[in-house]
């Protein structure tokens, strides 16, 4: 029996080096190159970790309190937790429930009013910030920036903002979403009217279609889809800021997730980031399916 | 029925037929929207009532936005901020330092993805549907990276900033962990749509499972992992710069403190400083974007 042969013979091994130089050249090039990628990355890092004043000493300190805390996080509730504690009698004790489930009900309200009065502000400047709409580069360069200023402002500082107008509550926290989501979808929305495509447009011009008609019969079937995923994304991400924007005062869930962790009632806390939990996971849940409904596709929602 | 102008050349019971079928078509149509439209309108309503929405409020004090806004203008003397640019920025001249804030903000921004990076590459791969060894394995990946991007980053920060104290560290460990959970995703979808053929050639030779991720995914992901994180390093920026609001370092501190004493044209160099640090990350992360697909091209 003739064994089998497990490398290449000398002769074949010659011609395989011939034949792909890139294959055998030796390591070292990709590993300079690699060391040239690496080498900064990993200097910013540690010149960060010195900058920052980061001990490794802390940071077991501070994981140790951390496991700590997870222990007492356990088990979640919303009662009574004081000394001989009873998780069937805490759980009876529904006062804070409905508290905390109406703020969370506020959550949702702030994230779905604050979302929609931003889609539907921005339509018209989505249109203006679309170089192909707007031919005047200055105005189309200012619109962008200003797009750009607006969002870049944290929804926080937006909500610190609108306090001062309208008063602590969730009326602040919708306007707040509202306007740093306006500079998001403004953006959004000229990116997609920047990229549909000219044809139908100009094939419903051809027919005698008016200018409204194109951008009813020819932009709009184009662009509807992207804008309503990306709506709907907004509408997840956004009842995530939602749970936030109450430690500044501006209604929702987080203004008593603020107030546990600051009297370090760790149970009512994990009670908390639970509903925050499954609240977010509803919303994602419903929005595959409203997306289905509307477009028809079912994808993975994108990061914009 | 303006559609009967069209198909007159058929018969007319063809044509009638025709129109029948098109005219219920329509009809189902119109019925589905006006139910979207009237449930829409309804959740509307439901939410404005539970948001305490007050349009008339709104619409009266509606000139003390643009107030506050101007306001953000002028210096504490009365005068026009541009006047006096260097009374404007006094802050970064003397003690809040805000360039030496603004640099914790980039830093903490820069750790908390770079740490985020290295957690999501690393859980992208056991999470990933067609490299995990075990279901179980994966589904659980999964589950930790939805939780770990559900929980918004300044909820970590607050319970951090009780476990590890004032300061950038909590800040940067919140960030790390939302970053691992938004890059972990994102990177999952990449490493499950990856050209399956170097893997099982790799596997074939009896590789082992580091050597067929090492040898058989990571080339094929590697830049678009980098595009993402890039991606990613800019949200985080704009993260970091509120990780102040609840002590986890930066410069929203200051920017807090600003905005709730009154400090109207500290407000407008702080913010200018952070809107001109963004604008000039998201253009160099871009430029480095745009050069990492260009090398991609010719392959």
């Amino acid at each position: 029996m003739t064994p089998t042969r497990q490398s290449p013979t000398r002769d074949e091994r010659q011609r395989l080096i011939l034949a792909h130089p890139l294959l055998f050249r030796s390591g070292n090039r990709q590993l300079i190159k690699l060391a040239a990628w690496l080498a900064p990355a990993l200097i910013a890092f540690c010149f960060g970790f010195y900058w920052l004043d980061i001990s490794w000493g802390r940071v077991w300190l501070g994981l140790g309190r951390l496991g700590e805390f997870v222990s007492l996080m356990l088990p979640p509730t919303y009662g009574d937790t004081n000394a001989p504690f009873d998780f069937w009698r805490s759980l009876s004790d529904t006062t804070k429930l409905w508290i905390y489930l109406q703020s969370l009900a506020e959550t949702l309200a702030i994230a779905f009013l604050g979302t929609f009065i931003a889609a539907v502000c921005a339509i018209p400047i989505g249109f203006l910030a679309a170089k192909n709409v707007m031919a005047n580069t200055i105005l189309h360069f200012l619109t962008r920036r200003f797009l750009d200023t607006v969002r870049t402002v944290d929804t926080l500082v937006w909500a610190l903002i609108w306090i001062n107008v309208v008063g602590l509550g969730p009326f602040a926290g919708i306007l707040a979403i509202a306007t740093s989501n306006f500079g998001l979808f403004g953006k959004l929305y000229s990116e997609a009217i920047e990229t549909a495509d000219t044809k139908p447009v100009e094939g419903i011009l051809s027919t005698g279609g008016s200018h409204l008609h194109t951008v009813r019969f020819g932009l709009l079937p184009q662009i509807l889809p992207i804008i309503v995923s990306q709506i709907l994304y907004q509408f997840e991400s956004n009842t995530r800021s939602a749970t936030i924007i109450g430690i500044v005062g501006a209604g929702g869930i987080g203004q008593h997730l603020y107030e546990q962790i600051k009297i370090l009632e760790w149970q009512h806390v994990s009670f908390l980031v639970l509903l925050v939990l499954a609240a977010v996971m509803m919303i994602d849940f419903i929005s595959v399916r409203v997306r289905f409904a509307i477009i028809g596709i079912k994808q993975g929602s994108v990061a914009p | 029925m303006s559609l009967a102008r069209f198909v007159q050349s058929l018969p007319a019971q063809q044509a009638d037929l025709l129109v029948r079928t098109y005219g219920a078509a329509i009809a189902a149509k119109r019925r589905s929207m006006i139910l979207a439209v009237v449930v829409l309108v309804l959740c509307l309503m439901t939410a404005g009532v539970v948001g305490e929405v007050r349009p008339g409020k709104l619409i009266s004090d509606f000139p003390k936005f643009f107030d506050y806004i101007g306001r953000l203008f002028y210096l504490d003397s009365g005068k026009l901020v541009f006047s006096d640019p260097y009374e404007w920025f006094w802050g970064v001249t003397q003690k809040p330092k805000w360039l030496k804030l603004l640099l914790e903000t980039i830093l903490i921004a820069y750790l908390g993805t770079l740490i985020g990076f290295v957690g999501g590459f690393a859980l992208s791969f056991v999470a990933a549907r067609n490299m995990g060894r075990s279901p179980w394995l994966a589904a659980l990946a999964k589950r930790f990276l939805e939780i770990c991007r559900t929980v918004p980053e300044l909820v970590f920060a607050l319970i951090f900033v009780v476990a590890f104290g004032l300061g950038p560290l909590p800040g940067v460990i919140a960030l790390a962990i939302h970053t691992t959970g938004a890059l972990g995703k994102l990177f999952t979808e990449v490493v499950e749509n990856i050209d399956m053929k170097p893997v099982e050639g790799l596997q074939a030779t009896g590789a082992s499972w580091v050597q067929t991720a090492r040898f058989g995914a990571v080339p094929q992901v590697l830049s678009s992992f980098a595009s993402y994180s890039l991606l990613r390093f800019e949200i985080n920026v704009r993260e970091a710069s509120i990780m102040g609001f609840v002590g986890a370092g930066g410069i929203g501190d200051e920017l807090l403190i600003s905005i709730r004493k009154f400090y109207y044209s500290d407000v407008s160099a702080i913010l200018i400083l952070l809107i001109v640090t963004v604008m000039l990350i998201d253009f160099g992360t871009e430029q480095v974007r745009h050069r990492l697909t260009a090398s991609e091209q010719p392959r």
